[in-house]
């Protein structure tokens, strides 16, 4: 048997424009080769500004989520309030370190946008990405994680650009996913997009190859 | 001392080419000179092979032809759907597209089926370098063959001059998986060729990753009965089925047609859009059967 990692297949991209971020995934559900579903999603909302996507092995993928929405649920009756960003992303990094010596084989793509505090009145969108145990990097422009990931990389290296308005970072997100997995044997079949806003969120699903 | 050590690291195995009599004779370069590593008789002449006591089990080491062996220097490229039925109206060749390193599509526009001459095809499976070789060999021997005897080759020759050169070559790292189709006097004819040194007459095979899938589809709808366009349309149907479902085929699908005059190329037809097309005929036809009052939806209905 071949690598976790690839046993399943998918791929999930996440982008930062301006005011706004976005993440996008493929709905492939795999067992190698084989397409088994199309309607494997793999990113979940926290709340309607935290989006993230759990690209990897897919049993994985239903036990750390369901892990994670019982760490965020505790962390909003211990702490009364909506977790941001930053902190969900040192949350879902502990949780895959703890795994050090058997780890999950996810590597997670957390993209949203901060509440505004007084502190920080205007604050930037937030995207970051971690290896299978924990290894958060936070990029200010794309993170790309999954089967397609070095596809990705090329497709988001020459679509993206600074500070695209909402629209526009749609278009180069939806790109982007499609021109990419359209490469990946193992990546693919049907795509759904997320463009999070401060007032609201817009997700599309991607009509895309099928094969 | 030195004659000593050169007669005793002389390697075992004869090798032709490089520095042997191929260079000697001058008449050899003129007319009587064959073609690159073809000898004046169309054999082959001049394929190197390492120079070492074994060659089977040295090539083995380094070659992966199985995608057994991780350690192999030389990969090879896998993942395709091949497949060709015998049916009324002659032959029935289809093909997908796609060539894969690894999960990587390397190419989706790749041409798996090889005229070989106007009444012979071959299709592509396992190392396409190997098959698109020595097939195109395969057309220059059937050439040879029509002007010495003044009469086309059968596919039954043809077929066996494939497996008997590749089995000439047997465990040392050539990987192919053909089917080799066409119309002789004897009429239509299909032959299965693997670098195994397998050659099986049929009226149906399919081949690659993705044959699995197809076999469901062509046995399903397959008779000998068949009209042209039933026939056409059972190949390009299996072949969307087998580049759906099987993440190493897909992108477009080659059709073929083999007739008493020789073959004649169909169509090219993209994958995902005929899928598509079947999908909205299938939903069609089941909104229908539930407005006729058959219960519910579809039997095998998945959650939202």
């Amino acid at each position: 048997m071949g690598s976790p990692m690839e046993y399943n297949g998918g791929s999930v991209v996440a982008m930062v424009g301006k005011d706004c971020v976005a993440i996008a995934t493929d709905l492939r559900l795999g067992q190698q080769s084989i397409g088994v579903a199309y309607n494997f999603d793999k990113v979940v909302a926290v709340n309607d500004k935290l989006y993230y996507g759990l690209p990897g092995l897919a049993t994985d993928v239903y036990s750390l989520r369901e892990h994670l929405r019982f760490r965020v649920n505790m962390y909003r009756m211990k702490e009364e309030r909506e977790i941001t960003p930053k902190t969900f992303t040192h949350l879902v990094s502990s949780s895959l370190y703890e795994k050090r010596f058997g780890p999950w084989f996810i590597e997670p793509v957390v993209a949203g946008l901060p509440q505004p505090t007084e502190l920080d009145p205007h604050p930037k969108p937030f995207i970051s990405t971690m290896d299978t145990i924990g290894c958060i990097t936070t990029p200010k422009d794309f993170a790309v994680a999954g089967t397609a990931a070095d596809k990705l990389y090329g497709a988001a290296e020459g679509l993206w650009e600074p500070d695209l308005e909402p629209d526009d970072l749609f278009e180069t997100i939806s790109q982007t996913l499609l021109n990419a997995v359209d490469r990946d044997c193992l990546s693919g079949w049907g795509a759904i997009v997320h463009v999070i806003t401060q007032d609201k969120v817009v997700t599309r699903r991607l009509r895309s190859r099928m094969d | 001392m030195d004659t000593l050590v050169r007669q005793l690291s002389r390697p075992a195995v004869p090798v032709h080419g490089e520095d042997d009599e191929a260079y000697g004779n001058a008449a050899e370069w003129g007319s009587m000179g064959g073609y690159g590593n073809l000898s004046r008789t169309g054999a082959i002449s001049g394929m190197t092979v390492p120079r070492v006591l074994d060659p089977i089990s040295f090539l083995a080491t380094h070659t992966d032809n199985l995608s057994t062996n991780p350690e192999a220097k030389i990969k090879l490229a896998h993942g395709t759907t091949c497949l060709a039925f015998k049916f009324r109206g002659g032959i029935i060749v289809a093909v997908d597209s796609r060539a894969s390193a690894g999960s990587y599509i390397a190419s989706g526009t790749v041409k798996k089926v090889i005229e070989i001459n106007p009444y012979l095809l071959g299709t592509m499976a396992g190392g396409a370098a190997d098959c698109q070789y020595w097939e195109t060999y395969l057309g220059i021997r059937c050439r040879l063959y029509e002007l010495r005897n003044k009469e086309r080759i059968s596919v039954a020759a043809a077929s066996k001059i494939l497996t008997n050169l590749v089995y000439q070559y047997k465990g040392m790292g050539l990987s192919m998986g053909t089917m080799i189709a066409g119309w002789d006097k004897t009429g239509p004819a299909l032959f299965y060729v693997d670098s195994d040194g397998q050659r099986i007459k049929g009226n149906l095979f399919s081949v690659g990753s993705g044959s699995t899938f197809a076999y469901g589809v062509l046995d399903q709808g397959y008779s000998y009965d068949l009209s042209d366009e039933e026939a056409q349309d059972l190949g390009r149907r299996s072949i969307i089925a087998a580049g759906h479902r099987d993440g190493y085929s897909g992108n477009t699908c080659n059709l073929y047609h083999v007739r008493e005059n020789g073959w004649e190329f169909i169509g090219n037809y993209d994958v995902s859009q005929e899928w598509y097309k079947y999908n909205e005929k299938e939903k069609k036809a089941l909104e229908h059967a539930g407005k006729a009052g058959v219960q519910g939806g579809s039997p095998m209905a998945v959650e939202a």
